[in-house]
């Protein structure tokens, strides 16, 4: 900013120069180390532990494009129901936990706390 | 009637005490589930607090948190696993004590010496913090700028890790909060343009992807195996503790002493003072050689710190508004979002506030003594809670959370973004705790630095030429040296 020597970029500039000599010492001790370029973590060889991260990845992403269309209570039992089934419980517990848990949470948050969750579709159905 | 009277009043009413009990029970809970930790406890406090009264809104933080360390040691003594980081330092210490038959006196010497230092810790608490605060009130934007440096420096510095990479994590952070309008030009910076980010980036929304969905993440990659529970049989927890005391005295004073000291230095808290403590009670106990083969003195001492940092973290947040750990990080966002702005001022403004909240400290403690031993004998059963329901049911109310702050779908998406984040930092060894003290301090660093060079006409000498600024900028090189230290004397701290 002109006629000011401590300006708003002052600040990020040393982050900028900061981060940079962090990366070269990184970089080089890396380097000494010799490991591989890229480690995957050691679960992504194991079936379960592999689908319940992408289940929860996916839900999440789902939920946030969707709850305020399709409304708090349908996607969040749709993503418990994804959730709980991928981790490894029954159809019963499954749908109990979905139906129960999102009828928790609207009574604690949108009764109680008064959080305006959104309805999307169902908004002429509000309770 | 009197600021203590008043106190007195705002406490023992039945909603807060109503709210102190059920935060109690979460707090044991979340702090006895391996994964789940004091910091994520806290974190998925806030928007439920978000809705209270101050007094009880600190108080459901200040009993959750305290019961959460203390029962962080069960799933240690039961599965090898610390239920939280601050019992790490021990965790193969109980356990191998269980093994031993012992598992009775190390939940049992967890619980009581977890009370003490936590009293400890409150005791100082009190006495230190309204005195330092009259010390406050002449500090200039020298001395703040060197606070808010010497908290940054012992997260990175006083860390077990890299402290290259625990750097890194800090500038992260302090980037992060440099993005919006709220800067000391007023000037918009990483906006793109975007209202939401116009606005800086909300934090709690932050602290909920850092410290939970980050853990739930951890929790999943690791659904396939299961927790091996191991043979304990517990009766009366409270046998031979009077002994213990006895035997051990300098370990618990020590342990409670350093664990306040080290809350209290801004940035490092419980986890970093069970460490130390445990190393010190180590070099310094009659008997090293039985460390690790499942000997009960560096639990008592380790037991005690943990608990005491967390009341002693509370000082400088409370008096400068700089976090003592992580708790107190997310503790100071609450703290302005329900007047109780901290600072030097606030025991004058708002002292029956303050003395309320030391009351909760107290009570906490007393409370953990008939809770802790209804937790350690209902343990087995708390342990066999199934993640495969309990992890989706969190995750969901962590949407929630993150959504209830602004009541906009932004905040999922920040929880998302930093879940994978610290997940991806954690996995390669970078510390998360810096990055949040960076996010919180990141603002106040740079208004204390902007404002001290304008005073000091571009000076940097100026920084060192205040009597308490100069001292606590060779305290800021102290810390920093830790790690060179470390190496020259090869301590296992």
């Amino acid at each position: 900013m002109p006629g000011q020597k401590f300006g708003p970029a002052w600040f990020p500039g040393l982050i900028a120069i900061g981060l940079g000599a962090c990366g070269a010492l990184l970089i080089r001790s890396g380097m000494r180390a010799r490991g591989a370029l890229v480690a995957l973590p050691e679960w992504i060889d194991r079936p379960q532990p592999r689908r319940a991260v992408a289940a929860v990845l996916a839900g999440l992403v789902f939920y946030i494009l969707l709850a305020d269309r399709l409304g708090f209570h349908l996607t969040g039992m749709l993503v418990l129901l994804l959730w709980v089934r991928v981790f490894g419980a029954s159809w019963r517990v499954t749908v109990g936990v979905a139906v129960v848990a999102t009828l928790a949470i609207h009574l604690a948050f949108y009764k109680a706390l008064r959080v305006p969750l959104p309805w999307g579709l169902f908004e002429r159905f509000a309770f | 009637m009197s600021v203590l009277g008043q106190a007195f009043a705002l406490v023992f009413d039945p909603y807060v005490l109503w709210i102190i009990l059920a935060s109690a029970a979460f707090g044991l809970f979340v702090g006895a589930i391996p994964g789940l930790t004091a910091t994520m406890a806290t974190a998925l406090l806030v928007p439920v607090t978000f809705f209270m009264p101050p007094v009880p809104a600190i108080a459901s933080i200040v009993t959750a948190t305290a019961m959460a360390i203390f029962a962080g040691d069960i799933p240690s003594c039961l599965l090898r696993m610390p239920g939280t980081p601050a019992s790490a330092a021990y965790t193969d210490e109980a356990y191998a004590m269980t093994k031993k038959g012992q598992g009775e006196v190390a939940l049992g010497a967890s619980l009581v010496f977890s009370v003490i230092g936590g009293l400890f810790g409150t005791a100082v608490l009190i006495v230190a913090a309204p005195a330092l605060a009259e010390i406050a009130l002449k500090f200039s934007s020298f001395e703040y700028f060197w606070l808010v440096i010497l908290g940054l420096a012992s997260a990175v510095f006083l860390t077990r890790g890299n402290p290259l990479k625990g750097l890194v994590s800090l500038l992260l952070g302090l980037l992060v909060a440099a993005v919006g309008l709220d800067n000391p030009a007023g000037f918009p910076r990483f906006t793109f343009g975007n209202a939401e980010l116009a606005g800086g980036l909300t934090l709690i929304p932050i602290m909920i992807g850092m410290f939970a969905v980050s853990e739930i993440l951890r929790n999943v990659a690791a659904i396939d195996q299961p927790w091996q529970m191991a043979q304990a049989n517990i009766g009366n927890v409270f046998r031979g503790m009077w002994t213990l005391a006895k035997r051990y005295p300098a370990p618990v004073a020590r342990g409670s002493v350093l664990g306040t000291a080290i809350g209290a230095l801004p940035g490092a808290g419980a986890d970093i003072a069970a460490w130390m403590s445990y190393a010190v009670s180590k070099r310094f106990s009659k008997e090293p050689e039985k460390f690790g083969t499942g000997h009960v003195e560096g639990i008592i001492e380790a037991g005690a710190s943990n608990n005491s940092a967390l009341a002693g973290a509370w000082i400088p947040a409370l008096v400068f508004g700089i976090p003592g750990d992580s708790i107190t990080a997310i503790v100071i966002g609450v703290l302005y979002v329900k007047g109780l702005n901290p600072g030097p001022t606030i025991f004058m403004t708002n002292a029956a506030s303050i003395y309320a909240i030391f009351l909760v400290f107290i009570l906490a403690n007393l409370l953990m003594l008939p809770l802790g031993v209804a937790a350690i004998k209902g343990a087995k059963q708390l342990l066999r809670a199934p993640r495969t329901v309990l992890m989706p049911v969190i995750l969901l109310f962590c949407v929630v959370g993150s959504f209830a702050i602004n009541n906009t779908i932004f905040g999922v998406i920040l929880m998302l973004a930093f879940g994978l984040i610290a997940y991806a930092m954690e996995e390669n060894g970078f510390p998360v705790a810096p990055a949040i003290l960076g996010m919180v301090l990141g603002a106040m660093l740079e208004e204390n630095f902007i404002s001290s060079m304008i005073k000091a006409e571009g000076s940097f000498l100026a920084f060192f030429e205040r009597p308490i600024a100069g001292g606590l900028g060779v305290l800021v090189l102290v810390v920093a040296s830790v790690p060179l230290l470390r190496r020259f004397f090869r301590a296992a701290i």
